[in-house]
C-alpha cells in the first residue's frame, strides 16, 4: 500500500458515498495542502518510528497526477472484489448535468448553456444510471471520469454554438458587441470576445501564481527520513545545514504578509454580479447565436468539426493524439483552460472530447465515407 | 476581425494551417512518445515534481538576478536550498557550488544584507564538501579585501588555510609539525598562502592582494620572493602579468636601472605591443651600455609593429627623436637593419596617402612626428612627408619647417642613388 494507493481507497470510498467531490477536486485539495500526503507522516504520533522501506513510502516526490490514480481506482476495486456501487442518479451532484452547471458558472459561462448541455447528455446517453454507475465486476470496469467527462460536454457546446475555428467566433461576438451598444438596458447578449478576454487574464495570473507556489514549495520536512542508523546523522546533518541556511535568507525576504491558507473551496474562480473589474457573464442571453426555426431554437451555426476523424484500434493505451498546432486557437485555448482547472494534461481532455463525439455523431463514424465537414441542427 | 482575433491569429506560426479540420491527416504526431524518448536519459523514469521545482526554482532565481530583484531572489533561494536534500546524488553533489555563486551574488547586492550576514553564509558552506573549502575561502577573502577589510581578510584566509593544509598534507610530519606549532595571528601564517601560491596556475588577483598585504605589514623582501617566484618559476605558465607585478613592485623599491631592464626584457619577449614597452624604452635609452641602446630601437620598432600602437603619438614622438638620436650618433647600420624587414610593409601600413590625410585631419602633432619619420626613413620624396609637408597650418609651420630641414640632413634614403 502506498501512498497514491491510499489516496485512490480514500476516492473510493469517497465515490461509494456519492460525496459531493470530484476526483480533480481531491487532488488539488491534496497539492494545496488541505490533504497530509507529502509529508503525511508528520503528523503520524511519537511512538511510531519510521526507518527502512517506510522511506520508499513516506518520501515522495512527486504530485499525484489524475491519470494514474485513476487508474488506481479501478485496480483496488477490482483486487477488493467490490460489488456494484450505488446509484449515480439524476440528483447526485456526480451527474453530468449538475456537474456541467457547476462548471459552467466556474468559467463564467452563461446559465443559459444549460439547457444546451443537458441536451448533449440527453443525446448521448452518458447521463444514464447505468453508464455513470461504477461496477468493478463488469467486463469493462471502468468509472465514469466524471469531472472531465463534463467538462468535455461544455467543449462540445462551445463548438456546437461557435465553431472555434478561428473565425465564426469572432464574427458572432461583433454582432453581440453592435447589439450591446445599442441595447445597454436590455438584457446583454454574450460576447465571446469579451468573454476570452476576461477569461484570459484571469487563468494567466492563476497559473502564474501556481506556477511560483511550484516553484517554492518546499518537499522536505522538519524531520527527515532515513534508511538506516548510519545514514541517519547524514541525513540530520543536511536538514540542519539546509534550516540554517533558510533561516538567514529569511531575515532578508520582506516580511510581508503570508497569504492565509486559504479553507478549501470546490470553486477555483468566483464570479459575482456588478463587479465592474470582472465581467460576470452568468445571466447573459444566448439570443445573439440563437435563431428561431418554427416553434424551436436552432443555432445559428450549423457547421461543425470533429476533433478526432479516426480512432486508433489496435492495443495501444490511447484512443487518440492531441497535437496542438492542427487545431484552431480558440480550440487551443478553451482545452488549456479547462485542462488547467481540472489539472488533466490537454491530450486526456480532448481525448474525452473525441468520445463524447463519437457517441453523438455516431452516424458519421458509421460511414466508411470521409466528408470534411458534419451538418447537424440542433433542436430544442 | 477586431484586434483580438487578430492578436490571436499573428501569434501563430507560419505553417499553420487555416483549416483547423484535419482532412489531410496524413502525418503521424505521437507527442506522448517525445516524452518518452526524453526519460531515457533518466533511466525511463519521469521526471519527479521535486526536480521540477528545483528547476523551475532555479530558472526563478536567475531572472530575479537578472533584472537585479534581490528580494524576490532572495525568496526563491530560501526555497532553492532544498536541493542540497535532493535524492539524486548527481543533483546534490553540484548544489553548493551554484548555491555559493547565487548566495554570494544576492548577498553582495541586497540592501539589507551586510558582512555579517556575508560572513556566516561563507562560513557554512565552507562547511559543504571539502573540495569547496578552498574556493570558497579565497573568494570570500577576496570580498572582505572588497570591502577594504585587509585585517579581516588575513585573519580569516590564514586561519582557514591552515586548517585546510592540515587536512590536506596529513602525510607531511614535518610540515604538520611546523604548522602546528604556528599558533599566533599574526599575518606571519600567511606564509600557506605562499603555499598556495607556490603551485603552478595562474593567481593574479591572489598575488596581487598578497602582495599588498605583505607590502603594508612592511616585508618587503617577502614580496619580492613572492613576485619574483610568480614571474620566474618555469613551473608556471607563461604569464605577462606577473612580470608587470614584478616591475611595478621594483619600480616602487627604486630597484637599480639594470634590474628593471632585465625583467622588462622577458615581458618584451612575450608581449611585444605592451604599453610598458616605451617605459622599457626610456629605461634603455638613458642606460650606458651600447646594446641596451639598439635594443631601444628594436623595441621602438617593435612597438609600432602593431596595429593597436599606430596612433601612439609618445611612440612616434620617441621614434622621430631617437632616428636622429641614432643617426647622429653614426649608427646607420642599427637603422638599416630595422628598416629591411620592414621596409616592404610600413609605407602601405603607416604612410599611405589615405593616413596622411586621415592622420592631419584628425592629429595633426601626430601626423607631424610620422611624417619626420616617414622623411627619414622613405626620403623626401615619400607621399607622406610631401603631403604634409604641403600642408599650411599656422600651428605648426614652425615645427614643418624643422622637420624638412631634419629629413634634409638625416634621409637614410639617397636620392641619387
Amino acid at each position: 500500500m502506498t501512498m497514491p494507493r491510499t489516496l485512490a481507497f480514500c476516492y473510493l470510498s469517497l465515490l461509494w458515498q456519492r460525496e459531493t467531490i470530484t476526483l480533480s477536486d481531491l487532488l488539488r485539495f491534496v497539492e494545496e495542502g488541505h490533504i497530509p500526503y507529502i509529508n503525511a507522516f508528520q503528523h503520524f504520533p511519537e511512538e511510531m518510528k519510521l526507518y527502512g522501506r517506510d522511506k520508499g513510502i513516506f518520501a515522495i516526490e512527486s504530485w499525484p497526477t489524475y491519470e494514474d490514480i485513476y487508474k488506481k481506482v479501478i485496480e483496488i476495486a477490482k483486487f477488493l472484489d467490490l460489488p456494484r456501487f450505488p446509484d449515480i442518479t439524476e440528483d447526485s451532484y456526480l451527474h453530468p448535468n449538475i456537474l456541467c452547471m457547476k462548471y459552467l458558472m466556474e468559467v463564467n459561462l452563461p446559465d443559459e448553456m444549460n439547457d444546451l448541455t443537458c441536451q448533449v447528455v440527453k443525446m448521448t446517453g452518458i447521463g444514464e444510471v447505468d453508464f455513470l454507475t461504477f461496477d468493478p465486476i463488469a467486463k469493462m470496469a471502468k468509472t465514469v471520469k466524471y469531472d472531465v467527462q463534463a467538462v468535455a460536454v461544455i467543449v462540445v457546446v462551445l463548438k456546437l454554438l461557435f465553431l472555434l475555428d478561428d473565425n465564426l467566433e469572432w464574427t458572432l461576438s461583433n454582432i453581440a458587441e453592435k447589439y450591446n451598444e445599442k441595447n445597454k438596458e436590455d438584457k446583454p447578449w454574450f460576447d465571446f470576445r469579451k468573454w476570452y478576454q476576461v477569461m484570459k487574464k484571469s487563468i494567466d495570473e492563476k497559473k502564474q501564481k501556481w506556477e511560483e507556489a511550484r516553484a517554492k514549495y518546499l518537499w522536505k520536512s522538519e524531520k527527515p527520513l532515513y534508511h538506516s542508523s548510519i545514514d541517519r546523522a547524514v541525513v540530520y546533518k543536511r536538514r540542519e545545514m539546509v534550516v540554517s541556511l533558510q533561516k538567514q535568507f529569511s531575515a532578508l525576504v520582506d516580511s510581508a504578509p503570508t497569504v492565509e491558507k486559504k479553507s478549501p473551496s470546490s470553486f477555483q474562480f468566483n464570479w459575482t454580479e456588478g463587479d465592474s473589474a470582472r465581467t460576470c457573464f452568468h445571466g447573459h442571453g444566448l439570443q445573439g447565436i440563437l435563431k428561431k426555426k418554427g416553434q424551436s431554437l436552432t443555432t445559428k451555426n450549423s457547421l461543425y468539426w470533429l476533433s478526432t476523424q479516426k480512432f486508433c484500434r489496435s492495443y495501444c493505451k490511447h484512443v487518440t493524439t492531441y497535437e496542438e498546432s492542427n487545431f484552431s486557437l480558440s480550440y487551443q485555448f478553451i482545452i488549456n483552460l479547462f485542462s488547467f482547472l481540472l489539472r488533466i494534461k490537454t491530450s486526456s481532455l480532448h481525448e474525452e472530447v473525441s468520445l463524447i463525439e463519437k457517441i453523438l455523431f455516431k452516424r458519421k463514424y458509421g460511414k466508411t465515407k470521409k466528408k470534411s465537414r458534419s451538418r447537424k441542427g440542433r433542436k430544442y | 476581425m477586431s484586434d483580438f482575433s487578430e492578436e490571436l491569429i499573428r501569434s501563430k506560426t507560419e505553417d499553420d494551417k487555416e483549416e483547423s479540420c484535419v482532412f489531410s491527416g496524413t502525418g503521424m504526431s505521437f507527442p506522448w512518445l517525445q516524452k518518452h524518448i526524453g526519460t531515457v536519459e533518466t533511466g525511463g523514469k519521469k521526471e519527479k515534481d521535486f526536480a521540477q521545482t528545483t528547476s523551475a526554482c532555479l530558472g526563478f532565481i536567475q531572472e530575479a538576478l537578472l533584472k537585479h530583484q534581490w528580494q524576490q531572489a532572495a525568496d526563491y533561494m530560501h526555497s532553492y536550498f532544498q536541493i542540497l536534500e535532493d535524492s539524486d546524488s548527481h543533483k546534490r553533489q553540484a548544489a553548493p557550488e551554484i548555491i555559493w555563486k547565487l548566495g554570494s551574488e544576492i548577498l553582495f547586492y541586497h540592501p539589507k544584507s551586510s558582512v555579517e550576514t556575508f560572513n556566516t553564509f561563507a562560513d557554512r558552506m565552507k562547511n559543504i564538501g571539502v573540495m569547496n573549502y578552498l574556493k570558497i575561502s579565497l573568494q570570500h577573502a577576496l570580498y572582505l579585501l572588497h570591502h577594504g577589510m585587509l585585517e579581516d581578510a588575513n585573519r580569516n584566509l590564514s586561519f582557514h588555510l591552515r586548517t585546510f593544509s592540515l587536512w590536506a598534507d596529513e602525510d607531511d610530519y614535518a610540515y604538520n609539525t611546523a604548522s602546528q606549532n604556528m599558533f599566533d595571528h599574526s599575518w606571519k601564517t600567511s606564509v600557506n598562502l605562499r603555499a598556495l601560491i607556490q603551485t603552478p596556475g595562474v593567481w593574479d588577483p591572489f598575488v596581487k592582494s598578497y602582495v599588498e598585504m605583505l607590502e603594508f605589514y612592511g616585508d618587503q623582501d617577502g614580496a619580492r620572493e613572492v613576485l619574483t617566484n610568480y614571474a620566474y618559476d618555469e613551473k608556471f605558465p607563461s604569464n605577462p602579468n606577473a612580470h608587470i607585478y614584478l616591475y611595478n613592485f621594483l619600480k616602487r623599491e627604486k630597484a637599480p636601472r639594470e634590474k628593471l631592464i632585465s625583467v622588462l626584457k622577458i615581458l618584451y619577449q612575450i608581449v611585444p605591443s605592451h604599453k610598458l614597452m616605451l617605459e622599457f624604452h626610456r629605461l634603455l635609452r638613458k642606460s650606458e651600455k651600447e646594446d641596451h641602446h639598439k635594443l631601444g630601437l628594436e623595441v621602438l620598432f617593435g612597438v609600432l609593429d602593431f596595429a593597436g600602437c599606430t596612433k601612439n603619438i609618445t611612440a612616434w614622438k620617441y621614434l622621430a627623436k631617437y632616428l636622429r638620436q641614432t643617426l647622429m650618433g653614426n649608427h646607420l647600420a642599427w637603422v638599416q637593419e630595422e628598416w629591411k624587414t620592414r621596409k616592404n610593409w610600413w609605407p602601405s601600413f603607416h604612410f599611405s596617402s589615405f593616413w596622411a590625410k586621415s592622420d592631419w585631419k584628425e592629429d595633426k602633432a601626430l601626423a607631424c612626428e610620422k611624417a619626420l619619420v616617414a622623411g627619414i626613413l622613405l626620403g623626401k620624396g615619400c607621399r607622406y612627408f610631401r603631403f604634409i609637408s604641403k600642408q599650411d597650418d599656422q600651428v605648426l609651420r614652425k615645427k614643418i619647417k624643422q622637420i624638412k630641414k631634419s629629413v634634409k640632413k638625416h634621409s637614410v634614403v639617397n636620392p641619387g642613388l
